[in-house]
Formats: structure tokens, C-alpha cells, sequence
């Protein structure tokens, strides 16, 4: 067809469209990245890798400050008041104490959390009350853990809950294992609840309808269909909810008196201890860092890898958990 | 034929989904007057501190730790009790820590979770997500005693001048526990905070529009920022509100690093204002909490709560008002 | 007459009569246009949605030999074809023959994939697209999709974002209002969006939408406009709209389509390029490759053999 020789005569000559004015000024290849967009990328790159190389320089300057000072004796042995680092004990109390607040405080957090969860996503009537249930936790979660620290102090040294700490000349001291631990399951609850309730949600509707239509009450439903499909975002929330309870310091400080050694109130074995004042490993590190009262940095260091090295374990166990959770996407 | 009787259920009590539904309620119920326990008690030990000061509370007038020593001492002789706290120097002190803290966390968190989203090569972002979580777990305390190891010596030595230290001499000491560390080791403490909740946001943005730009001959930069940041934007307030929630609540590792005095940084000490120290509100709360004992004290305390307690309400509050104007244009948020 | 007897066709009435089916060797009832080959498809009666011929057909683009691959496996082969503007080109073929992968290829979007690579070439205007850049590229080329895609922006905000973003400095206000204006008129929905342009364009209906889309691709002031089965989330309504539009704009842009729609490609193109399984098949006019296809595949396929 003849057009075909006018265009390729118009393509060869420019092939600009006829009829308009030529349209390339403004916009040539370069106009496409402007000098700005480049800096930005590059700004991207530079702080990306920053962050990269701060957060190893943090964790490997630890664990090897960590590992400078860590002896298998620091932790068998009760810290004890001594000037010098030899003399100074290890930290088997603040371990063990530690371990203590997170076992009690996960049991009241633990159910509780489930138990909101559940409601919120299987019940929730009247709607008013779920969205304020909602905010609370909202709440709970933004504010401050030193706040509920103070609270306890009000509570606990109320004649009423006496038998949960010491009592000193007929004053509740209010100091104990118990209150801390209730006021730390406050700040573990919103984790919980998040991740129950998301793991709940993330189940399809099909499965709940089956169960309903073979006649499952919506409560026996929930029990042995959905919590067990939801497992692992429930195990998930657990652990980070754990993982927060022993980072806090704020409430062990206040709540849990400051004695670096246990020191038990009664005479019963595991309930004095548990009425009693002692310490954990945040606080160990806490009066041990340069500003505290104890100022052995070396401890610390050691006591502070300690810590670290539950806490990084915990983020890896969460990391395995959620990808099996990965079920259902 | 005699009509069936009607089934026993009233006799034998709720249905098991009901007795569920109200231990369940009932469970909620418990927790949500606990936690409006938590609220009035905490104001109703607040208010003579307040009621004695007025808003003279929040102002200038005196040193916050002499005053605090006065209230102690005044209970403890018996005599009549003293309130006076002027608590501006612990005001500015928490508006400057959280401030400069969440605006450079901002700018650091949306520029790498830019780059873990789109443009980090696969590598890079296998090894970057796992580190943001990590750095988002680690202890307080753990910061504090970093911060007061390592990063107040070399502000000490190597960033605080003699001219400094002479220029602010009959005010305050300059060693190296200073507003700068903190401001420092905050932001890295919550930018995780900011980068997850960010990388979410930007993951969620439509391929559609993305794709869409990109046909029409906008660069992946432009295309990025254009659309995905702005089509984000509920998931950038939702970040901000949250870590400056957190940077409102650190108590231990400003308390271990910023100084310990209730000190007003002043800006019109020219630069030397970044290393001047000072105690935010939860720091402050931290280290007077041994004086509990006395009552005006613990007046006092609680006022410093809560503070605390309202501004993390307010927060909440103006993170849902922002994102309402955002829904009309169809960014979910 | 063909050896091979093509499937009995049903006949839908064009004029309210009864429907007949026509079994296997009858004559056709319904006058077919002179040179149409019997047991053509019984769209090719059916009038077509012209406006006027082009006058001219410039050539814009020209495909040569081009083989594109994902990994190992072959999408498309050494297909060469010629893109005019006066002309609708349509690209057909039934799912996975690759028109979309070669649409996609044109503005070079394809690599987006990572493990897309390409083997011969593509001039636009005498030049190489592998030698430009992606970005100036596909604003000479521009591109609909599937499913339309507005920004989470007013009306205005969605046009202008095109011009603002392409424009090497910041375009004033009254020069951004005049193009967003043409832009949308091009489209044909000035009218119904002039009340408020501030309009969220998501609230729009799906064909509004759309024609948003090719404002927004028109904004770009392309050479060569591409779509990617614009109609086929719309209802009959808005695809007649914009059907009508795509034939009002071949003359301005050089258009490519690619439809599943065989009577959409019967009514908008003037040339059809048949693919299957990543190979040309047939190139030709419209009229040809429905009414008297060469090949036999092509016959097959347009008159709903396979697909």
C-alpha cells in the first residue's frame, strides 16, 4: 500500500505529528529523574544501611562486653554487698527473680487476655461495650508502665491486700513479688489481646458455620476449633508479651522494693518469698550501670547479656512461630 | 392429641453460649473498671498538688529538685505541709526529649522503611526486617546502660568543649549526661517502633496505582512517594501517635541519661543547649518514688503522673481525629 | 468453499426476527458483506462503529522480530508488526498467547519482571526503545489497564498529577487548570465532571473511571496509546462510551488494543493482528482477518472454534 512509503519517508524525516507544535522541550530523558528524586534515593540507601550498622554495633558491642565479664559463677552465686567486683556476688536473685515475675505475671495476663480476646472477637455484644473494651486496651498499650506502677502502690498498700506483702510496724509496706507482678500483667494484656483477637479473625468464616451447623455452641466451638487453629498468633502474643515483662524496669524498681537479694516476709517458704522484696535482672543492671547505687559496670555488662540473650531468643521463637502461623494466607 | 409440652430449658438454666457470654462480660467488666479505677485514683492523689498550684503548676519559678526537697522535709518535721512546685523545667525538659526525638525518628524511619519496601535489593531486606524487630525488643535498661557507657563519656570528652562548660558555669555542669544523649538513643529506641507500623502501610498500598503511575511515565521515586507515602498517610499517624506514646513513657533509660536535674535546657544558650541536661516527667517520677512515704509528696507524684496519664490520652485522641480527613479520598485507613 | 465445515452457527437476529441455526452446510439466510467467505462470524453484518476513514496512517512505532522470554519459557516469537497512527490496531488471541506480555513489552513495562529478558527490537520514531529511558519512554507510550485505576485523589488532582510530575519545573496554576480541561475533554468526560473537579475521583462509576485513566494517559501527551482490555470490567454502556472514544482518538495518538472481545476488535479496529501461543498469526484489516481469514487457525478462532 502506498502509505507505507509516506510514513517511512515521514518517519526518516523527524516523524513529528503533524498538526502540533513539537512537545520534546520540557521533558527530555534527564527531566525524569530530577536532581531531587536522586537524593532521595540515596538518602534512602544511607540511612538504611545507618540503622543496618547501628543496631550490629549495639548488639555485638554487648555480647562482647557480655562475654568479657560473664563467669559461670555469676549465676549461682546471691549478689552481696561488697565494694569490690569480687566481692560483689553474682546475680542469682535478680535471675531467678526474673524468671519469678514473668511466671506470675503471664498467669493473670495469659487467661485474662484470652478471655478479652475471645469476647471481642467472638461475642461482642453490645457493640458499645466492645469498642470501649477496645479503647481500653488502646489505652493500656500507649500509656506509660511507671503510671501503673504508682497505682499499685496505692493499691497494695490498702489494709485490705496486706497478705500480699510485708507489714511493717502496722504500715502495708506494699512492696512485693504480687504487686509486681499484677501491675506487670498490665502491660503484657494489650499484646495478648491483639494477637489472640488477630488470630482469631484470621480464621474464615466457613470454618465457624460448619461447626455451628453440626450444632457446636459457639463457646465449645471457640474451645476446640479456633483457639487451636489460632495457636500459634496466640503463642506469639504470649511470648511477646513475656518478652516485654522482663524488659520493664520501671515497675520492678518501684513495686518490688530494692533489696538486690530476696528477702522474704514470713516464715512460709515459696509464698514469703513471693511476699517479699526482691529484684530482677533489669533492676540488677539498673543499680549496677554507673548511675546506680551499686556501680559495678562489669556486672552490669554481664547481667545486662544475660537479659539480652533471653530477650533475643524470644524474638527468634516469635519469628518461627509466626511463619507456621502463615496458615491461612 | 395433647399439645407437646413446651421444652424444659427454663429449669435448667442459661444455655451454655449465655453462661459463656456473661463470665466472659462479666471478666471484660472486671478489667474495664479496673482500669477507671486506675484513672480516677491516680487524679483524685493528684488534685491537691494541683488545686494548692493552680497552673502556677506547669510554670516557671524555682528549682523543681529544691522544691521537691522542701515538700519532703516539710511533712517529715511536722510542719505545715508545703505543695509549691513549679514543674516547667520537667515540662520542657519532656516536650524537648519527645519532640526532637519522633521528628528525626520520622524522617529516619520513613526514608528506610521507603527503602525496605521498594528499593532495597532482596538481600539487604532479608537481613534489615529481622534487625528492625530485634532493635524494637531490646530493654530499656539495656539502652541506659549503653547510652551511659559509651555515649555520655564521648559527649563528655569529645563533644563538650571547655568554652562550653565556662559559658554555662554558674548554672549548670556539663558532663556529658546530657538532652543530646537522650535525644539520641530515644530515637533509636522507637524509630523500629515507627518502621514497622510504616512498612505495613506502604505494603498495603495497591499494586494497581503503583503500576498505574508507573505506566504513565513517573520515575520509581516519584511514583513511590506520590502515591504509596500518601496513600499511607493513616498508617504514618498510626506510627507517629504510637512511638511518641512510647518516647512520653521512657523512664529508665532517660533517667540514666539525660542527667538527673531537673534543668531547663535554654536555647538561648546557643548550641551548647543540646548538651545542657535536664529529667523528663517519667524520669522524674522514677527517681523521687522512694519519697513516697510523705503525703504532699505523693500529691505530687501523682500530679506527675498524671500528666502523664492525660497527655498519652490526648495522644490517642488526636491520632483517630487525624485521620479522619484522610477517608474521603478513598485512602483506607 | 472451504473443506473443513465450521460448527453450526447461531444466528442472532439483526433485525427482530426469529433466530435460526444454520446447521453444518447450509447457506447463510443473512446477506453477508461482498467477499466475506461463508461461515464467517455473524458479527461481521453487524455495522460498525466508524466515524471517518483516517486520512493518513504515520507510522509510530515498529516491532521487529521480537522474542520475549520469562526465564526459559517463551512468551512471545519474533513478531514483527508495524504501529500507525490513523489506525486502532487490536492484538487477539485467546488466554496466554502473549498479546498482553507483547502490549506490555512496548513501553517496556515487562521489565518490571525480573526474569523477563527480550530478544529483538522495538523503534519508536526511528529509535531503539532499549536506548531511552523507561521513564521518558512511557511517557511517549502510555498505557490503560485492566481494571481502572484512579488515585486516591480528586478528579483534578489525578490529571494534573501527570503534568506535575512530568513537567521539569513547577507548572503554574492556570496553565495546569487549561491542559487538565483538554485532557478531559479528549476524553470525553469533561462534561460530566466540570460541576466539581474536586470530586473524589473514586466515587466516580467504573466507565467515568476509566475515562479518567485515559485522560490521565492523554495528559502525558503520548505518541502511542496502549490498552490492556480497558472495557472488560465495565458494563455495555460505558464500553460503547469509550469505544467511540478510542475511534475518535486514532487520528491525534497511534492506538494499540488488546481485547478477549471479538466483536469489540470487529467494531474499533481497522487492522487485527491474530496471536497464539506467543507467535503472529495473522496481521492484516479488520474486514480480512473476520471476514476472509488466510490462515486457517484464524478462522478457527474467530469463529469461536477455540478460545
Amino acid at each position: 500500500m502506498s502509505d507505507v512509503a509516506r510514513s517511512s519517508a515521514l518517519a526518516t524525516s523527524g516523524g513529528r505529528n503533524p498538526g502540533s507544535a513539537p512537545r520534546r522541550s520540557a521533558r527530555d530523558s534527564s527531566a525524569s529523574w530530577r536532581w531531587s528524586d536522586r537524593v532521595g534515593l540515596a538518602f534512602a540507601w544511607l540511612l538504611g544501611l545507618l540503622f543496618l550498622a547501628a543496631t550490629a554495633a549495639i548488639v555485638l558491642y554487648m555480647m562482647v562486653q557480655g562475654i568479657r565479664f560473664v563467669r559461670p559463677e555469676l549465676f549461682v552465686t546471691s549478689p552481696a554487698a561488697g565494694v569490690s567486683e569480687a566481692a560483689s556476688g553474682g546475680f542469682l536473685d535478680p535471675l531467678l527473680g526474673t524468671v519469678i515475675v514473668a511466671v506470675m505475671a503471664m498467669a493473670i495476663a495469659f487467661p485474662l487476655g484470652l478471655a478479652i480476646g475471645v469476647w471481642l472477637s467472638e461475642f461482642g455484644n453490645p457493640s458499645w461495650l466492645a469498642r470501649v473494651t477496645e479503647s481500653t486496651i488502646e489505652m493500656l498499650a500507649g500509656s506509660p508502665s511507671i503510671v501503673f506502677a504508682l497505682f499499685g502502690t496505692l493499691i497494695f498498700e490498702q489494709g485490705a491486700l496486706a497478705f500480699l506483702s510485708r507489714t511493717n510496724d502496722g504500715v502495708v509496706y506494699g512492696r512485693s513479688f504480687f504487686a509486681a507482678a499484677a501491675m506487670l500483667s498490665l502491660i503484657a494484656l494489650p499484646l495478648i489481646v491483639a494477637n489472640v483477637r488477630e488470630g482469631l479473625q484470621a480464621i474464615p468464616g466457613h470454618v465457624r458455620e460448619a461447626s455451628y451447623a453440626v450444632g457446636k455452641t459457639r463457646i465449645t466451638t471457640t474451645r476446640r476449633v479456633l483457639l487451636p487453629a489460632a495457636r500459634p498468633s496466640v503463642v506469639t502474643g504470649a511470648m511477646l508479651g513475656v518478652g516485654r515483662i522482663i524488659g520493664d524496669t520501671a515497675i520492678i524498681v518501684i513495686l518490688l522494693g530494692a533489696t538486690l537479694r530476696f528477702t522474704s516476709a514470713g516464715d512460709v517458704p515459696l509464698l514469703g518469698t513471693l511476699k517479699g522484696t526482691g529484684s530482677t535482672l533489669t533492676t540488677f543492671v539498673y543499680a549496677n550501670a554507673p548511675t546506680g547505687d551499686v556501680n559495678q559496670p562489669h556486672k552490669a555488662f554481664a547481667a545486662g547479656f544475660v537479659l539480652l540473650s533471653m530477650v533475643l531468643l524470644l524474638n527468634f521463637a516469635v519469628d518461627v512461630a509466626a511463619r507456621r502461623g502463615r496458615r491461612w494466607r | 392429641m395433647a399439645p407437646a409440652s413446651h421444652p424444659q430449658r427454663v429449669s435448667r438454666g442459661l444455655l451454655p453460649d449465655q453462661r459463656a457470654e456473661l463470665m466472659l462480660g462479666a471478666l471484660v467488666c472486671a478489667v474495664l473498671l479496673f482500669v477507671l479505677a486506675l484513672i480516677v485514683f491516680v487524679f483524685r492523689e493528684a488534685w491537691p498538688s494541683f488545686t494548692h498550684n493552680g497552673l502556677a503548676w506547669f510554670g516557671p519559678g524555682g528549682n523543681p529538685d529544691q522544691q521537691v526537697q522542701a515538700i519532703f522535709t516539710s511533712a517529715d518535721l511536722l510542719r505545715r505541709p508545703v505543695y509549691t512546685f513549679h514543674a516547667w523545667p520537667i515540662v520542657w525538659g519532656t516536650l524537648l526529649t519527645t519532640f526532637g526525638a519522633v521528628t528525626l525518628s520520622f524522617v529516619a524511619a520513613l526514608f528506610v522503611s521507603v527503602f525496605v519496601v521498594e528499593f532495597a535489593p532482596e538481600a539487604i531486606r532479608r537481613i534489615l526486617e529481622p534487625v528492625v524487630r530485634l532493635l524494637a525488643s531490646v530493654p530499656s535498661v539495656i539502652f541506659g546502660l549503653l547510652g551511659v557507657l559509651v555515649l555520655v563519656p564521648f559527649i563528655g570528652q569529645h563533644v563538650i568543649t571547655d568554652a562550653d562548660r565556662r559559658s554555662v558555669a554558674y548554672i549548670v555542669s556539663l558532663s556529658g549526661y546530657s538532652l543530646l544523649a537522650g535525644v539520641l538513643i530515644l530515637t533509636l529506641m522507637i524509630a523500629p517502633l515507627m518502621i514497622a507500623v510504616f512498612c505495613d502501610g506502604l505494603r498495603a498500598v495497591p499494586r494497581g496505582w503503583l503500576e498505574g503511575s508507573l505506566g504513565l511515565g513517573i520515575n520509581r521515586w516519584r511514583t513511590f512517594w506520590k502515591i504509596g507515602v500518601r496513600t499511607a498517610r493513616p498508617a504514618l499517624v498510626a506510627g507517629t501517635v504510637l512511638a511518641t506514646a512510647r518516647a512520653l513513657g521512657e523512664t529508665v533509660m532517660l533517667a540514666m541519661v539525660t542527667g538527673g536535674v531537673s534543668f531547663a535546657p535554654n536555647p538561648a544558650d546557643g548550641l551548647v543547649f543540646f548538651v545542657e541536661p535536664t529529667r523528663p516527667l517519667a524520669a522524674t517520677i522514677l527517681q523521687t518514688a522512694e519519697e513516697l512515704t510523705s503525703a504532699p509528696m505523693k500529691h505530687t507524684i501523682f500530679a506527675l503522673a498524671a500528666v502523664l496519664l492525660f497527655s498519652a490520652a490526648l495522644l490517642s485522641l488526636a491520632g483517630w481525629a487525624a485521620k479522619q480527613p484522610m477517608k474521603r479520598y478513598g485512602v483506607r485507613a | 468453499m472451504t473443506n473443513a465445515s465450521p460448527p453450526p452457527v447461531r444466528r442472532l437476529p439483526l433485525d427482530g426476527t426469529e433466530a435460526t441455526v444454520v446447521a453444518t452446510g447450509e447457506q447463510p439466510t443473512v446477506a453477508m458483506p461482498a467477499g466475506t467467505a461463508p461461515g464467517a462470524p455473524s458479527f461481521v453484518s453487524a455495522p460498525r462503529r466508524r466515524i471517518a476513514s483516517a486520512p493518513l496512517a504515520i507510522d509510530r512505532m515498529q516491532v521487529e522480530q521480537l522474542s520475549i522470554a520469562y526465564g526459559s519459557k517463551l512468551a512471545v516469537r519474533e513478531v514483527s508488526l508495524p504501529i500507525r497512527q490513523g489506525e486502532v490496531l487490536a492484538l487477539i488471541g485467546p488466554s496466554g498467547c502473549g498479546k498482553t506480555t507483547l502490549l506490555r513489552s512496548l513501553n517496556r513495562l515487562t521489565e518490571l519482571t525480573k526474569t523477563a529478558s527480550m530478544k529483538g527490537r522495538v523503534l519508536l520514531d526511528g529509535e531503539d526503545i532499549a536506548t531511552l529511558e523507561p521513564t521518558a519512554l512511557r511517557r511517549r507510550v502510555t498505557m490503560v489497564f485492566q481494571q481502572p485505576n484512579p488515585f486516591p485523589m480528586s478528579v483534578f488532582d489525578n490529571v494534573a498529577y501527570v503534568l506535575r510530575e512530568q513537567a521539569a519545573r513547577r507548572p503554574r496554576r492556570a496553565a495546569l487548570q487549561g491542559a487538565v480541561r483538554s485532557a478531559l475533554e479528549r476524553a470525553g468526560l469533561y462534561d460530566e465532571v466540570a460541576g466539581d473537579l474536586s470530586h473524589p475521583a473514586l466515587r466516580l462509576s467504573g466507565g467515568q473511571q476509566q475515562r479518567l485513566c485515559i485522560a490521565r494517559a492523554l495528559a502525558a501527551d503520548p505518541e502511542v496509546l496502549l490498552l490492556d482490555e480497558p472495557c472488560s470490567a465495565l458494563d455495555p454502556q460505558s464500553t460503547q462510551v469509550i469505544e467511540q472514544l478510542i475511534v475518535a482518538l486514532r487520528e491525534q495518538v497511534a492506538i494499540v488494543i488488546v481485547t478477549h472481545n471479538l466483536q469489540q476488535a470487529y467494531r474499533i479496529a481497522d487492522r487485527v493482528a491474530f496471536m497464539y501461543l506467543g507467535e503472529m498469526v495473522e496481521l492484516g484489516p479488520a474486514e480480512q482477518v473476520f471476514g476472509a481469514p488466510r490462515e486457517a487457525r484464524t478462522k478457527e478462532y474467530v469463529s469461536g472454534g477455540f478460545g
